[in-house]
């Protein structure tokens, strides 16, 4: 498998243009978040968007347990009836989806089935321009938040990344996202702070990446700063006592665990902080060979990070208007390849949890043999999902993000 | 722009960052003689000679069997990381010690454009295999180099291609053979990808010997039709029909163009040479390409080879604690030789400024200067205070300070280590 998490590569796709990244990396830091305390309206709500990078196999996270074709397509590859965790005659999660079970038995988890859009691309990068950007026929330099946050008024403060680039979706035209770091507490030591405020300052004419060079400087005082705002900020009394994980001191910024963005998000929420949506993710999900174990591993970070977030969210006032929509840019074939891995596929499943969400199934599960080329046809498209989060958790029309797209996914909320 | 800019802005972006020395005799030679120069491969390189590839021995995995006990195999792990530290430590000493700069330079994009990660390699041996082969079709025409790719053990087991077989074809290594390495995404359809997967087949890596091998019995034979035309095509056949692409080559050219020129410009038109010595000469040489000063953020690798050799410091000579300092540097940089990231390679332009990778050039900038040489030391400190910043630009080649980083500058003069630190991490250094 390539353990390596695609998410980076995307920089490179063309997708977000060097301004709209430098207009959000690193400009914020935490502190100008909690500034925000107390600015948004208490009735609003807040989207968690999770992107697994890499190509979720959605076969094997809901399973069909119960239909013969999934065992004779992946005869290795598939779970024993024993095994899985059982959701209803036909269906069962992953064995390591232990806490998303609990919860689905519970009414507090929903399944979109099905998810994809027309003409599949089954490159990593250009399917993940198509859910970034929501425009499958030709993916365009806006992701789908960034086009809502154009609309929202632009403050990037209202869509925030704890991811240490800023991801395609949230670059809008005229507004970007914030990417905040979440960098080691180790100081720069050595140049006196007067040498580092110095080059904080802009130069007239220089070129953009000169400018974004020197606007570092300015980001990183705020820096340390900001990781010692978070944690005094953290009320010990809503910090979950049973987390195996210290809260938010990332190894380095471009690792940092599920988890530990989750804890920043949920920091932030129960501090009141003004944004609408924040952005993590969780790569390595390539799963070509040798999968099964691998996948395993992945979905059972995914599991304790999501049903931790979710258990401290039920906490809070706050908490309970969180919405967390999970999804990859695609699925995996049908059929295993002789490695024991899975080639890239297309349809998949989008997880839904919190505040409002009908539990439950929705849309039509696809056929495992009615196939197109090997490959799943979706059920529901993409932006019927997207259109859904935009009126139902945004508050927004989604018809001037979406290209007038029309459809929904009824009874989701 | 003058004559010494002109030529200092040739050395940064065809080498891994020039002395003022070379600057000096670029100068002498001008422009046009300076491409000349820096495109023929040299009859003999001392700095290469020096620093020949390491002869490792065998694989230690390769000594395990079936009945090898639990410490047998951690042992056979942590000798297999030894032997990637020592061929990693290798090839930046080969970097910084080379006379032929584009060469190394062009092998370390070959190397960021194949992507291939020890990572999963693991086998110092393959890596250095991969290596050489990059070597010896690196400056040549593209097809050679294809044909030897798509044999290639490292880039076999990297992208699953031993597992690639007759009954069951694997993908990986057919769809990012087309879509990263040769023809770009929309130059081929899907059923290129599952075609172009069947002709690949039959190659497996005898992990004993490091050696690919062709096993017949795994091999599809039958008719494939891949981009429009239809033959028996086996992997040979396949890498020639995918070269034998225009697309091919203006795409290798448009990355070439990415990395010496930056993502910020676009490539203009008939870059694409007969081989790729004639593609770079093109790159260097276009008119686009001088306007392209001031833009490029250095990537993590070229900004600490560029500061190597500038500040006379040669990584093999450094204590131990000194050398595992610096590729600590590159690691909290993102950016380690042999350890890409993703198949896609390395990321580009501003996502390398960000303040966790600030924070960690500021570390290393502070290791560099305390390993400076004395004698480069001594020829900032032979500048009178005042003239120090200037000096300074000189031996890190900058063509001239902002007011801004004047400003920065101007107090440290007296204190020539730290001065060193501070023009390293000024955004006139980090954006060549």
């Amino acid at each position: 498998m390539d353990t390596v998490t695609r998410r980076r590569f995307l920089l490179t796709s063309g997708v977000v243009g060097a301004g709209a990244l430098a207009a959000g990396a690193g400009a914020y830091s935490l502190r100008d978040l909690l500034d925000t305390s107390g600015d948004r309206d208490p009735q609003s709500r807040t989207l968690v968007l999770v992107t697994l990078y890499g190509g979720n196999d959605g076969l094997n996270t809901v399973i069909p347990y119960a239909d013969p074709a999934y065992r004779a397509a992946r005869p290795e590859l598939a779970y024993p009836d024993g095994e899985v965790r059982r959701l209803d005659d036909d269906f069962g999660l992953n064995p390591a989806l232990a806490g998303l079970h609990q919860r689905w038995s519970g009414g507090g988890l929903a399944i979109v089935r099905g998810v994809g859009y027309p003409k599949p691309d089954r490159s990593h990068f250009r399917s993940m321009d198509i859910w970034h950007t929501a425009q499958p026929d030709r993916p365009g330099n806006t992701g789908w938040l960034g086009r809502w946050l154009d609309r929202a008024g632009g403050d990037p403060r209202l869509a925030v990344s704890f991811e240490p680039a800023l991801p395609p979706l949230l670059a809008g035209a005229q507004s970007a996202g914030a990417a905040v770091p979440v960098t080691d507490r180790k100081a720069a030591k050595g140049l006196p702070a007067a040498t580092l405020t110095a080059f904080a300052a802009a130069e007239a004419g220089e070129s953009a990446a000169r400018g974004r060079a020197a606007a570092c400087f300015a980001d990183l005082r705020s820096v340390d700063e900001m990781i010692r705002q978070v944690r005094d900020s953290a009320d010990p009394d809503t910090a979950d006592p049973d987390s195996e994980q210290a809260p938010a001191t990332a190894t380095g910024g471009a690792r940092t665990p599920l988890d530990a963005q989750l804890d920043l998000v949920a920091q932030c929420v129960e501090a009141g902080v003004s944004t609408r949506v924040f952005s993590v993710s969780l790569g390595g999900f390539d799963t070509h060979a040798d999968e099964k174990q691998l996948q395993a591993v992945l979905l059972g970070q995914l599991d304790r990070a999501l049903t931790g977030f979710a258990d401290r969210m039920s906490r809070t006032e706050a908490g309970r208007k969180v919405v967390v929509a999970v999804y990859s840019e695609f699925g995996r074939r049908v059929r295993a390849n002789a490695s024991d891995g899975t080639d890239h596929g297309t349809a998949s499943d989008v997880l839904l949890l919190g505040a409002g969400v009908r539990g439950g199934w929705h849309g039509a599960p696809p056929s495992l043999t009615d196939l197109d080329d090997g490959d799943l046809k979706y059920t529901t498209d993409f932006r019927d999902v997207y259109a859904t989060l935009l009126e139902r958790v945004l508050d927004t029309d989604p018809g001037p993000v979406l290209a007038d797209w029309r459809g929904r996914v009824e009874k989701l909320f | 722009m003058s004559d010494r800019e002109a030529v200092a802005h040739l050395l940064r972006r065809a080498t891994f960052g020039p002395t003022a020395d070379e600057v000096d005799a670029a100068e002498r030679a001008g422009p046009a003689a300076t491409v000349d120069r820096l495109l023929t491969q040299p009859a003999t390189d001392r700095g290469a000679a020096a620093t020949p590839t390491p002869t490792l021995p065998p694989d230690p995995y390769a000594e395990l069997t079936k009945d090898s006990t639990r410490e047998q195999r951690q042992q056979a792990n942590a000798e297999r990381r030894k032997q990637l530290q020592r061929v990693t430590e290798w090839w930046l000493n080969r970097m910084v010690a080379a006379e032929d700069g584009l060469t190394e330079k062009l092998l370390f994009f070959w190397h960021g454009h194949w992507a291939t990660s020890a990572q999963k390699v693991k086998s110092a041996r393959l890596m250095v295999g991969q290596l050489e082969t990059l070597r010896r079709h690196g400056r040549g025409p593209l097809g050679p180099l294809v044909a030897a790719m798509v044999r290639d053990p490292a880039l076999i087991v990297w992208l699953d291609g031993q597992k690639n077989t007759r009954k069951a074809p694997n993908e990986n290594l057919a769809r990012e053979l087309m879509e990263l390495f040769t023809l770009g995404i929309g130059a081929y359809s899907e059923a290129d990808v599952k075609a172009g997967a069947r002709a690949l087949t039959g190659w497996v890596v005898d992990r004993r010997t490091g050696v690919a091998r062709f096993e017949p019995k795994r091999h599809d034979p039958g008719e494939k039709n891949i981009l429009g035309q239809s033959g028996r095509f086996d992997a040979e056949a396949y890498a020639g029909l995918l070269t034998a692409q225009p697309a091919a080559a203006t795409f290798v050219a448009g990355r070439l163009w990415f990395r010496y020129a930056g993502p910020e410009t676009p490539a203009p038109e008939g870059l694409a040479g007969a081989d790729t010595i004639a593609t770079v000469r093109a790159i260097l040489s276009a008119p686009a390409f001088a306007q392209t000063r001031g833009t490029l953020v250095k990537q993590p690798v070229e900004w600490l080879v560029g500061a190597l050799r500038q500040l006379g410091i040669r990584p093999s000579a450094l204590p131990e604690q000194q050398r595992k300092q610096l590729l600590a540097g590159l690691n909290a940089l993102d950016q380690v030789p042999l350890r890409p990231p993703s198949v896609g390679g390395w990321p580009a332009g501003s996502a390398w400024l960000t303040t966790s990778s600030l924070q960690a050039r500021l570390r290393t900038a502070g290791v560099l200067a305390a390993a400076t040489a004395p004698s480069v030391l001594a020829r900032l400190t032979a500048a009178p205070t005042a003239g120090r910043p200037d000096a300074l630009a000189r031996l890190l080649v900058v063509d001239a300070w902002s007011g801004r980083t004047r400003a920065a500058l101007t107090p440290l003069a007296g204190e020539p280590r730290k001065l060193l630190a501070a023009g390293l991490v000024s955004p006139e250094y980090t954006v060549s």
